[in-house]
């Protein structure tokens, strides 16, 4: 399992082709981490909806025991 | 055999499989990283040049898995597909929705990456041939159920729209590959297929295998992260997903 | 069962009668787009030859997907598709008549105005029949599958675009053969084996669209 380039610089140059299999890398690599990063931010936005959710209605069934406190963003 | 049906129909419930799916995701994801890194070293580090396309070649460790990856996925979402229309289950309509866009991106990074392959190899960015435009119209298609269950506010007709349209699709592809493919040779022969790969060596075999792994763990890991916030979404105000809220708010 | 079928194709047709402003639009529709074309690439007779089997191809399914919510809208909007769905016949032969009227008032109509677009393109005699014969068997089965589209997108937002994006893609394979009839002829190649895989999409289409169509309607009516 020998490397099989010479130097780094070899290795961007990719034997002349470096714009295109850098870009094909590239691009991948850009889309396969936005993905879980774009899934994540989602998620936690519908988490904190939710939420908000829950507790309007909790407070809105206990009204009567406690006063209404205003309503903060987290 | 009756135990491990009895186990299905419980997973098959989104209270149950929720936490299942938590626990799934670290491997997954674990599992793409591993065989992700090991592929690149392969592929880029130690695979030794083709002797017909040079460096170019490596544009394959991402292009035949996102390939291979966009077409899976699209049979696995109608398999999904098919299950809930005909056992109408809530589960399957939310997997199908949570493969989707994953599907897209993997068809669209096929195509990106084929036109960067194409480029220097053939000359041209975009060529007419069969596996091209079979894999755009791929792409339509996924778009076309991403749209058709975005437009639709009730998730079960949602679901069933869309299953509806992922299994019509799914008997159009083999159709649309074979007109394609002829409307392409009845003018010219087809200069160019990717079929015609060189005999690969060991080495650049394994790491497109060990890629493909990666693509196909990172999938899994993505759709069942967006699976979970569907269950969530779609099952809010349920008692599970009260708790769940509040076991969030703890962390 | 053919009466069945029948009495629906044969209502729908009434239907369509009393609004015939919606057929000649989505003629004229089909005449502006492919008058557009030479307009645009300039009037070379060679290459308009050319251009024309996928020109008009074009143009015909893209007047054809314009007709498609005409299809159910109406029959939504005012119940009876309701009554379609619980009536006792089978939903698919239903859908069925619906189907081959939707085909008299926009397919054939497209398939016989065609070879009149085609004498702008310079098209010769042969390519024109071809060019008729083509559309008459193809159309069928853009009537079919856009039948799915216009079931699945029943009463939604943005229906129109939305059709065309889920109906467009299932659309080329007939795309391709039709189209390619044409050419073959203008070529000098025989356009039977073209027009025979046309038939056998166009019986496909004719003969399965409709149950994919009738679960369509069942899931949007629920």
């Amino acid at each position: 399992m020998n490397i099989h380039w010479q130097s780094f610089s070899d290795f961007l140059a990719m034997g002349g082709y470096g714009l295109y299999v850098w870009g094909s890398f590239g691009v991948t690599a850009l889309i396969l981490a936005l993905e879980p990063m774009l899934a994540v931010r989602r998620r936690n936005q519908l988490i904190a909806r939710l939420k908000r959710q829950l507790r309007a209605e909790t407070k809105s069934a206990g009204e009567r025991r406690t006063p209404p406190t205003p309503n903060h963003p987290q | 055999m009756n135990n491990r049906l009895i186990n299905w129909f419980k997973y098959a419930s989104p209270q149950s499989f929720y936490p299942l799916a938590g626990k799934l995701i670290p491997w997954f994801a674990a599992a793409a990283v591993v065989f992700g890194a090991a592929g690149l070293w392969l592929g880029l580090a130690v695979a030794p040049t083709d002797f017909q396309q040079g460096e170019g070649y490596r544009i394959i460790f991402v292009h035949v898995p996102a390939s291979w990856m966009s077409m899976f996925i699209y049979l696995v979402m109608a398999f999904w597909a098919g299950l809930g229309l005909a056992y109408n289950t809530r589960l399957s309509g939310m997997m199908a929705q949570a493969l989707a866009p994953t599907g897209a991106l993997m068809a669209f990074l096929s195509l990106w990456t084929g036109a960067l392959w194409g480029k220097p190899m053939w000359g041209t960015w975009w060529v007419w041939d069969a596996r091209l435009t079979s894999e755009l119209i791929l792409l339509f298609l996924y778009i076309g159920f991403i749209a058709l269950q975005a437009s639709i506010d009730d998730p079960r007709r949602a679901d069933k729209a869309g299953a509806v349209l992922a299994l019509v699709g799914v008997v159009n592809i083999p159709i649309i590959y074979f007109s394609v493919k002829w409307w392409n040779t009845l003018h010219q022969g087809s200069s160019v297929s990717l079929t015609k790969s060189p005999s690969m060596a060991a080495l650049m075999l394994w790491g497109m295998l060990l890629m493909a792994l990666a693509f196909w763990m990172y999938s899994i890991a993505v759709a069942l992260y967006r699976v979970r916030g569907i269950m969530l979404e779609r099952e809010r105000g349920s008692e599970w997903v009260k708790g769940v809220l509040q076991a969030e708010g703890t962390k | 069962m053919i009466g069945m079928v029948g009495a629906i194709t044969a209502r729908d047709l009434r239907l369509a009668m009393r609004r015939q402003a919606d057929i000649v639009s989505v003629l004229f529709f089909f005449i502006i787009v492919a008058s557009l074309f030479p307009l645009g690439v300039g009037p070379e007779p060679d290459l308009l030859r050319k251009l024309a089997p996928g020109v008009l191809w074009v143009g015909a399914l893209l007047a054809t997907m314009l007709s498609l919510p005409r299809l159910f809208a109406d029959d939504y909007r005012d119940g009876t598709l309701e009554q379609l769905v619980l009536a006792p016949q089978p939903l698919g032969l239903t859908v069925l008549g619906k189907v081959l009227a939707h085909w008299l008032v926009s397919g054939l109509p497209l398939a016989l105005l065609a070879p009149v677009l085609g004498i702008q393109f310079d098209l010769a005699g042969d390519a024109l029949l071809v060019l008729t014969v083509s559309l008459l068997i193809g159309t069928p089965a853009l009537s079919g599958i856009g039948a799915i589209g216009a079931a699945l997108t029943l009463g939604l937002r943005g229906g129109g675009v939305l059709v065309s994006l889920l109906v467009l893609p299932l659309y080329i394979p007939v795309l391709i053969f039709g189209a390619g009839a044409v050419d073959a002829t203008v070529t000098g190649l025989g356009a039977e084996a073209h027009l025979s895989i046309l038939g056998a999409l166009a019986i496909a289409g004719v003969f399965f669209a409709p149950w994919a169509t009738a679960a369509a309607l069942r899931i949007s009516l629920e």
